[in-house]
């Protein structure tokens, strides 16, 4: 999922100039996440990879660095192809 | 590129016009006077789909898509602002629910929400928390299998007469949403009257006192109140507003039109003085463009582009901006007649001046949007 990681990254980069984001960092610590970014980010996720974010996914750990993101998209790739 | 409805969306437009100017137009100003609208009209409403208006077909809504929905609020803005935010809110707890509500709460409230059988009602707003959510005061303690809720919540759009209301109130130092049913012990009802404009949007003021709910009705989770379910609400509650103002503009422009046209002053028609054209020019073109403004949020929103949410933004600041303008010079030109309650200037500004406070006020957009824009958004 590198691509994966690259879109994400050129996602947050369309925000937040002069921020390089490592896999593993944490975005909320870096206080740049607001709830405006939040419904931004959903959506992106949502129709760049082809998934729907719901109610169980609600977890800070799910979206706290590009690594958790990409993790949760790959996990309801892999529900959505077996459903 | 040409901004075109398709048929559907022509008829459905079509219809909506229809129903707003013999059901709601020439009761408008009644129901501004009264300061309520009454329950045959709401049921009306309700036998039309248009409390389904964002539930999809096969959950017993009406699958409007977002550029219908946006007509269908302003053929209502054009008609009556406060009939308009009827469907704002509820349409605000119904989006919410769809997003991120639990199984059981969509299975629970859902069709009844479609339906127009139980009204929804938005509880972010406190007496010293407007544009500060994040500092809402209201609490909500867990206690066993519930949570005991405690605070207030004021200008409650629809307070007056909701069944359920999407409140928001700190956990464990966490801003989360609960569902909170209005015949719930220790939740009361406070109507507030003497408002400005929207007068018939039977706001209220809601009191919690150890107002105990059960855990299930936590939506999203603790924590997730404002990042994830405020911000669908509020996104939809925005492009809502946006149409909204939108009504209010062309309803300024076509009370315009009509007046110059039948008017004289110094021998001839008000339409043919060169500063009324002025006026007039301005309205046309600034109603054109935050239309397409709100056109474009929408396109963007049905395709689920994340771009929708600054889109909308900039759609609602423009359109009230706009709503707010039209109705001023509305007014300036129907003279001593723009200031009489015989005439519905008057009202369309008191409107006016409410949608550049609430859904994000004309001062918050400001800083937003241009924060937006600092950070790349316009590159």
């Amino acid at each position: 999922m590198q691509d994966g990681r690259t879109r994400i990254k050129a996602f947050f980069g369309r925000f937040f100039h002069n921020v390089e984001l490592e896999n593993d960092q944490d975005i909320f610590a870096m206080g740049i996440v607001n709830s405006l970014f939040a419904m931004q980010l959903v959506l992106f996720v949502e129709k760049e990879f082809g998934i729907t974010i719901e109610n169980d996914d609600l977890d800070i750990d799910n979206f706290k660095s590009v690594n958790a993101i990409v993790r949760l998209i790959e996990q309801k790739q892999v529900s959505r192809s077996e459903a | 590129m040409r901004a075109v409805l398709n048929a559907q969306q022509q008829n459905r437009q079509t219809a909506f016009k229809a129903f707003v100017q013999k059901e709601i137009v020439p009761h408008a100003a009644q129901y501004d006077r009264e300061e309520r609208v009454p329950a045959e009209l709401i049921e009306k409403l309700a036998q039309q789909g248009y409390f389904g208006a964002v539930v999809p077909l096969e959950n017993g809504g009406s699958g409007m898509d977002m550029i219908t929905l946006g007509l269908l609020n302003e053929e209502f803005g054009r008609g009556c602002s406060s009939l308009r935010s009827l469907l704002t809110v509820h349409n605000m707890v119904t989006s919410a629910l769809l997003k991120w509500g639990s199984k059981q709460q969509k299975e629970s409230w859902i069709p009844r929400l479609a339906a127009g059988e139980v009204i929804g009602a938005f509880g972010l707003s406190e007496p010293n928390v407007g544009s500060d959510a994040k500092s809402v005061e209201t609490s909500a303690v867990p206690s066993g299998d519930y949570y005991i809720l405690n605070g207030q919540k004021k200008w409650i759009t629809y307070g007056q007469i909701a069944d359920l209301f999407l409140i928001f109130a700190q956990c464990d130092g966490k801003i989360s949403a609960f569902l909170v049913e209005r015949n719930t012990p220790g939740f009361s009802i406070e109507p507030i009257f003497g408002l400005l404009g929207m007068r018939a949007s039977m706001a209220a003021v809601l009191h919690m006192q150890e107002c105990k709910i059960r855990k299930e009705n936590l939506v999203g989770g603790v924590g997730f109140g404002l990042a994830s379910v405020a911000s669908v609400a509020l996104d939809i509650g925005r492009y809502s507003v946006a149409w909204g103002c939108v009504g209010i503009a062309q309803a300024c422009l076509e009370a315009c039109l009509q007046y110059t046209s039948e008017r004289k002053q110094f021998g001839v028609y008000l339409k043919d003085h060169q500063l009324i054209q002025q006026m007039i020019t301005e309205m046309i073109t600034n109603v054109k463009a935050a239309r397409l403004l709100c056109w474009q949020a929408g396109y963007l929103k049905d395709t689920g582009d994340s771009d929708t949410v600054m889109e909308t933004w900039i759609a609602k600041y423009f359109a009230s901006i706009t709503a707010m303008k039209a109705a001023n010079d509305a007014v300036q030109i129907h003279g001593a007649n723009g200031c009489s309650d015989e005439y519905p200037v008057q009202r369309y500004l008191r409107d006016a001046k409410i949608m550049e406070i609430i859904e994000g006020s004309t001062q918050i957009q400001q800083i937003t949007i241009a924060k937006y824009g600092y950070h790349g958004g316009m590159l």
